[in-house]
């Protein structure tokens, strides 16, 4: 987490334990508190305070809005679901959910790059079109989806139909308010920007319908019911202030290291090729196939020498499933099972890169002459 | 000499006194869990719970932890294989074939190229060295839970990157050791059953996969004496759940995939004088006509046999092994291979 994060968060686990719910002056800190954060997120996201409904994290925001979205429209006659083939497992899962309950779901797929596919949005697009959910950044290969686009395409055909975006991963790159102002639901998380775990955000616009999946005591203008996460909700508007001022020159940073690795990679391990689109890809993404190389193995060895990469994504057991996003961009499994995800970030830094450009070249010349013997 | 080991944890308390006793002698211990399964079951080491109680163990022991997913291995090498077995009227050894494959193929080659000197696991069984210094397998300490059988195949190139740190210890010692070191698995229960199978339900998951394909349950002379809904459901020397009552105690003796031919008999017609092997293996081969010491289920008593070339002549007449299983030859303590009955 960001230190100011934390700072942020502290009084509200020790001095101000007050229920923002609450009618004391206790409770008044919290309530000020929660709604100065509230205001602070609205501001940053381009929405009214209004609009900001804290939630248990990125998932929970993506499940209230696909199955919310979706269930206040059942009575309307409109029963069919969009997503990309590339979202969160929390879109696809909510998707595959309205499935089993009578709904009719449609996975639109992407190129060799990430980017989806238009024409097939449009193919499957139709008036009885409920929740459309397409993801602003990619969280395994950070291909940026073409949002204005796609709302485009959607309004077009589907005029009814609810917009929602996961932008879970957008925070530290892009100003997630421009990319969004056509969306109806928007999802934001807060430790991928430097905030705490267990808290996010969903954006839902005034005038728009959805169902809550927690009821209770109304908290969150009744779409989310439980006491609100106040100590949660303040660190995560801190880290979300932070990112957005700093955004600019923290791209331009992070973009040189990146390129970097990139191209340190490119000239010392032979046959990598990477991932992604480069004219659509986030400053913080380097997603690298190098065949012939299993990533359990390489992420392994490149753990004991202190660099920490990441493949497919992780389930619960822990072990690294093979990535549905390299299926659908047309990878073939050896080379999806080859293929790492090395992150940069805010606190990225030369040295990082300089130790993964050294460490990586000799993991894989080691487990690739294994593999010849 | 301190090595560099790759230790295979369940979640069970041996793989975790594995871990911890390579890591008290001095090694250099990183231990991993295999997801071998994602299909519906509710033992074997893929859990969610299991993998966390390795994971658990690992972080006490203060050793790195990862996951392999070998599921499309375990898929191809171990689950079809055991179905393709039962369609083929055989019955397999599955512990066999993931031990073959998958710990001792596909993890201790991952491992070697990741350089590791060695594997390890929890299994009772010991490798000892002959007089000129090459490696063999032996019986665990523990007789009752001795497992070499399960390690019958593993070659002396295997077994020379293979540590079984428990195999020197009784059961009880080894949940003596995990006490000791306040190991959460200290307690745990052992698993016995299929892993990749719900408890109970091998019938249906056979099913599943291999479909009904009815045929007919015949005595020894051939008479008919009834109907079954498929060969995988029977294996040589099951006497329940024959789905016919016969008023008397009767065997399976004979399982005919090609005519899907079931046939039942008394004791007597399960009597053999011999098992012949196929695909046999040895670490050492026993001499012509060697007296040996033939075990042929994973738990079960040895009896004395002759080895013959590629048969076991038995010293009094046993009951048929069914085909598929695996016969395990020893030389007193020392295991000398064996092969799959036919």
């Amino acid at each position: 987490m960001r230190p100011e994060a934390v700072a942020a968060m502290l009084p509200f686990l020790s001095d101000h334990p007050g229920n923002p719910s609450g009618g004391h002056a206790v409770a008044r800190a919290a309530k000020t508190a929660l709604e100065e954060a509230r205001e602070e997120v609205a501001g940053i996201l381009g929405c009214a305070p209004g609009e900001v409904v804290f939630t248990g994290g990125g998932t929970e925001a993506d499940n209230l809005a696909v199955k919310g979205g979706a269930r206040a429209q059942r009575s309307a006659g409109r029963d069919g679901i969009v997503t990309s083939v590339i979202e969160h497992k929390g879109v696809l899962a909510a998707a595959a959910r309205l499935g089993t309950e009578g709904c009719r779901v449609a996975e639109v797929g992407v190129d060799r790059g990430g980017v989806i596919d238009l024409d097939q949005l449009d193919a499957v697009l139709d008036e009885r079109t409920a929740v459309v959910s397409v993801m602003l950044v990619n969280n395994e290969v950070g291909t940026i989806q073409p949002l204005p686009e796609v709302a485009a395409r959607v309004r077009a055909r589907a005029p009814r139909a609810l917009l929602h975006t996961d932008a879970v991963q957008a925070v530290p790159w892009l100003d997630v308010a421009e990319w969004v102002a056509d969306f109806d639901l928007v999802a934001i998380s807060g430790h991928k920007f430097g905030g705490p775990k267990g808290v996010g955000v969903l954006v839902v616009r005034d005038g728009v319908t959805i169902e809550p999946e927690i009821e209770g005591g109304g908290q969150e203008r009744g779409l989310r019911a439980g006491t609100v996460n106040v100590a949660g909700a303040v660190a995560l508007a801190t880290a979300l202030r932070i990112t957005h001022e700093r955004r600019t020159t923290e791209v331009e940073r992070v973009l040189v290291l990146r390129d970097r690795l990139v191209r340190g990679l490119a000239e010392t391990v032979p046959s990598v090729f990477f991932n992604g689109d480069p004219e659509h890809k986030v400053a913080g993404s380097c997603h690298v196939a190098i065949p012939g190389v299993e990533s359990e193995a390489l992420l392994l060895t490149l753990d004991a020498a202190g660099v920490y990469a990441a493949a497919g994504s992780s389930c619960s057991s822990g072990a690294s499933e093979p990535s549905h996003v390299l299926a659908a961009m047309g990878l073939s499994r050896a080379d999806a099972l080859a293929s790492v995800r090395l992150s940069l970030g805010y606190a990225s830094t030369n040295s990082d890169v300089a130790t993964a450009l050294d460490e990586i070249p000799r993991a894989v010349a080691r487990l690739r002459s294994a593999v010849a013997v | 000499m301190s090595e560099r080991v790759l230790v295979a944890m369940s979640g069970g308390v041996d793989s975790s006194v594995a871990a911890a006793l390579l890591l008290e002698a001095g090694h250099d211990v990183t231990g991993v869990t295999l997801k071998l399964w994602g299909g519906e079951s509710d033992s074997g080491c893929c859990s969610v719970a299991d993998v966390e109680d390795a994971r658990r163990v690992a972080a006490q022991l203060g050793i790195p932890h990862y996951v392999f997913n070998f599921t499309d291995d375990f898929e191809e090498n171990v689950v079809t294989p055991y179905t393709d077995a039962y369609a083929a009227g055989e019955t397999p050894n599955p512990c066999v074939e993931c031990n073959r494959t998958m710990k001792f193929g596909r993890l201790l080659d991952r491992a070697r190229a990741m350089g590791f000197d060695a594997i390890a696991t929890g299994h009772h069984a010991r490798v000892g060295h002959e007089s000129d210094g090459r490696p063999v397998l032996m019986r665990g300490a523990d007789q009752a839970k001795d497992q070499s059988y399960v390690l019958y195949m593993l070659g002396r190139d295997v077994l020379a990157r293979v540590r079984l740190p428990v195999g020197a210890l009784t059961k009880t010692e080894v949940r003596e050791h995990a006490r000791r070191l306040e190991l959460r698995t200290a307690e745990k229960r052992e698993s016995m059953d299929v892993c990749f199978i719900t408890k109970g339900a091998k019938a249906s998951f056979l099913e599943s996969r291999l479909g009904r394909a009815p045929g007919p349950l015949v005595k020894i002379d051939g008479t008919n004496v009834g109907w079954h809904s498929g060969v995988q459901s029977f294996t040589v020397g099951q006497r329940r759940g024959l789905g016919v009552a016969l008023g008397e105690r009767k065997f399976v003796v004979d399982v005919d995939a090609a005519s899907r031919t079931v046939t039942v008999g008394d004791r007597a017609d399960l009597l053999r004088a011999e098992v012949v092997l196929r695909d046999a293996l040895f670490t050492t081969e026993p001499g012509p006509d060697e007296q040996v010491s033939v075990q042929v289920r994973a738990h079960g008593e040895p009896f004395v046999g002759r080895w013959r070339g590629d048969r076991v002549v038995c010293a009094s007449p046993q009951p048929r092994v069914a085909p598929g299983q695996v016969v395990a030859l020893y030389r007193g303590v020392v295991l000398l291979g064996g092969g799959i009955a036919v």
